[in-house]
Formats: C-alpha cells, structure tokens, sequence
C-alpha cells in the first residue's frame, strides 16, 4: 500500500441515489488503484485557502483512475453538504489514498464471506461484492443490507439485480418502513435476522460489518453471542460529524 | 498552483489553536475500532509487563485500583480526523508501573484483549505523558471505549492509545503493532500529521 501525497482530481459524474445521499465519481490521474474496502481522504480548499479533510469509503476498487464515493449528507456537517448538494461535474478537489489495510477484501480466500450494512456502511461493501462478482466468487459471499426505508438505500439497484447478474446475494432488513408487498418482518437486524441471513458459524465465515457506532456494536455482539469468531468480525465504523 | 474546489466553505467551522493540522472539533466521542468490543470482568482482569529480559510483574484488578491515581485533563486526536478537546480522565501514571521493572529498552508493544497491539517508544510513556485509565468523566470507562481499562498516550494520535490494554511488552527494536501493520505511522505525532506509511 502506498499512500503518497495528494492528488489533484475532479468531478466526472453526480448522481442523486438518495434523498441525502450522492455517489460522486471522480478522475484522479494517476491513482495506483485500490482494494476492495479502502477509503480515501478528500481535501477541499476554499477560495481563501481554508481547508477541510474528511474520510469516505470507496465503492470502486482495482485498477481505474476514476474512483467512486458515495457521499451521505450530515445535516450540521461541513464537507457532506457540500459533497452532496453543491458539487457538479468539473470541480476540484484533493485525494490522498488509498488508505486502510485491514477491512479489504481480496480473491483467493476459501472461506465464506458475509457482508453486513447498516446505512451508508454499504459503500464498501458494495465494492467487496463487486470485487468478489467480478471474480467469480460472489457465490460464495453474502449481503444483508439494513435501512431505514427503500428510499434510504444506496446502491438499490445495482444491489436487485443480485445473483441474477453474476452478483451477491442480498437480504434486505427495513428498520422504519418496509416496500408495499414486503413478507419479512421490520426492525432492527436481531438475533432470528442473523441466524437466517448470515453463513452460520460452523461454515467460519469471515464477517464484515460496517455501520454507524450503535449499528456495529449491536450487530456485532450479537454475532459473537451466536457463535461467530471475534477475530473473523471485521468492523468499521462512522461516528462524529 | 493550488487546487480550489468551488463554491466550498460556506459552513466552515470555527479554527482552534488547540487543534492540529487537518483536524476537527467534535463533541461526541466516536468509537472506532477494528472487531468486537470485548467484554473484559475485572475479576478476570490483569496488567503486566514483561521486559527486554523476560521479567515479568503483574497487577489484578484490585492491586492495580490500590496504586496512586490521577485526574488527566487531555485533547485527543484520532488519525479519522476528528479531535475532542478538554476530556476529563483518571488513572495510573505508566511512570509508576514501569517503576515495579528494570529496563533499558527502547520500545514497548501496547497488547489488548481481543488481540490489538500497537507499538510506542518507551521514553514517551513516561514522564507524566501516559496513563492506564479506568474513568472517563468521572464514570467507569464503557467497555466500547476500552473500559475496564485502557492506554491513554494524548500527546500521539488515539490509535496509540490501546482499548481494553492488558500489557506491554518492552523491546529493544521497534516493531509494527496492528495499524502500523495496515497502514498507519509507527509513531503518530497528530502535530506533524504522522498519520500514514
């Protein structure tokens, strides 16, 4: 991994995905690629030179020079609100990475893998079950993706598509309301979710659970309590603003 | 020339002195760590150290809760960014449990229940710099923040600052510990911005 300085880049594409949320590709010539699951810094500098740093996952993975991030607003934020509401394509912006060399995943693992989102904690899990169909090995790599509401889901339909496509197999959980027709339950993933969606222990999965802090914890407690390795629960997870 | 990103700072937020570069503030206390949080009873609980010889001492719960405390008034800093100003903490000096060994090494290894680890030279645990904490304002430390115990080492960025601490082994050369191995400094000066290999 080599992290180097900053890049120059610029916006190529903005998309609205969400009522707060924006996947933003970006151009950064020279990029050395990246792994499945790292994450970049943006630096942005103001007319006046103040700047500000923030940290956001990447959906996009492997050798390219433009690198997708999705982007949800924090309301009393600095940097999402302009990421998410002001941004268009042509503008500039800094990138240094990529960085994290730890909730990554490559090809060539045998064992099973299980993905687990809350919110926003998809982006990197997206580009995990984009590596592993890529690959050849979404068979074997599973996806439950909690959200509040439909509408509230990054990714919804690249993530439908499914296996149908070649891709992971995704098992939605709606915490507030679920979609008209809906035949599971509603509400915070819990022990019953788990045992249904998740590869059980005995298969040794290595689990990836990604999430705002109370998300994490709770899920990944109640993974332990069901059995999973602490040390084959990899965890990230979104706090402050 | 520079980069300027258009139209960006609207909302920027008030600079502090007390902050460093590429920092900034925030109230909350974001946890972050790379598993599950273990759930350590203190019946169970020990801290050792084990020096470049071998030499090993170990305190229980209730040896550790018997040494002289102190109340520590610190910034923190975390590589993610975010920096919290004028926490309130209490626990031991590492300068009074690394009386209890001899060593002329240069480095410790921070080992964590759960399995972390992350290395700091020795001379910076001392002196009033370190502390094994057990309060956080004035509450036992909640286990998502390294309760029952933790390192707290303010002056380099909270990666340093192992949750759940159950030792430190002292060596002689410096070695990576957890994050030093996936990407992050071997020191981590926040002032300097040692964040990254």
């Amino acid at each position: 991994m080599t992290v180097g300085g900053w890049r120059a880049a610029s916006v190529v594409e903005v998309a609205d995905v969400t009522p707060s949320a924006r996947v933003l590709r970006v151009m950064v010539p020279g990029w050395p690629g990246s792994d499945a699951g790292q994450h970049v810094d943006v630096r942005l500098t103001a007319e006046d030179g103040y700047q500000a740093v923030r940290s956001y996952s990447m959906g996009s993975y492997g050798a390219t020079e433009t690198i997708e991030l999705a982007v949800d607003e924090i309301p009393d934020g600095e940097v999402s609100p302009y990421l998410v509401r002001d941004v268009l394509p042509g503008d500039e912006l800094e990138v240094k990475g990529p960085l994290g060399g730890y909730f990554v995943w490559r090809t060539g693992g045998a064992e099973p893998v299980q993905l687990i989102a809350g919110g926003s904690g998809i982006v990197p899990l997206v580009a995990i079950a984009r590596a592993a169909r890529d690959a050849g090995a979404a068979a074997s790599v599973r996806l439950l993706y909690s959200v509040r509401t439909r509408e509230d889901a990054i990714y919804r339909d690249e993530l439908d598509r499914g296996v149908g496509d070649g891709g992971v197999a995704v098992t939605w959980r709606y915490t507030r309301v679920a979609p008209v027709g809906w035949q599971g339950g509603v509400g915070r993933i819990d022990a019953d979710v788990l045992r249904d969606a998740v590869w059980a222990p005995e298969r040794r999965p290595v689990v990836y659970v990604c999430g705002p802090t109370g998300f994490v914890e709770h899920v990944s407690d109640a993974l332990v309590e069901l059995g999973h390795a602490p040390e084959r629960i990899k965890t990230e997870r979104f706090g402050g603003a | 020339m520079a980069v300027i990103s258009r139209g960006f700072g609207a909302r920027r937020r008030d600079s502090d002195p007390h902050l460093p570069p590429g920092q900034y503030l925030t109230e909350d206390f974001p946890v972050l760590s790379a598993g599950p949080t273990p759930r350590i009873d203190t019946d169970d609980w020990r801290f050792g150290i084990r020096t470049e010889a071998g030499a090993a001492v170990s305190w229980t719960w209730e040896e550790f809760r018997a040494l002289p405390a102190e109340d520590v008034h610190t910034d923190i800093h975390c590589v993610t960014r975010w920096s919290k100003l004028g926490t309130s903490w209490r626990g031991v000096s590492l300068d009074t449990l690394l009386d209890a060994v001899d060593t002329d090494a240069a480095y410790a290894m921070a080992h964590s229940y759960g399995g972390y680890t992350t290395n700091i030279p020795l001379d910076e645990l001392r002196d009033g710099r370190a502390w094994i904490v057990f309060e956080f304002d004035g509450e036992p430390l909640d286990p998502e923040h390294g309760g029952p115990a933790r390192l707290l080492v303010p002056h380099l960025y909270f990666w340093k600052s192992a949750k759940w601490v159950r030792g430190l082994t002292l060596m002689d050369q410096d070695e990576p510990g957890f994050w030093e191995q996936n990407g992050y400094n071997m020191h981590g000066d926040p002032w300097t911005e040692e964040r990254y290999w």
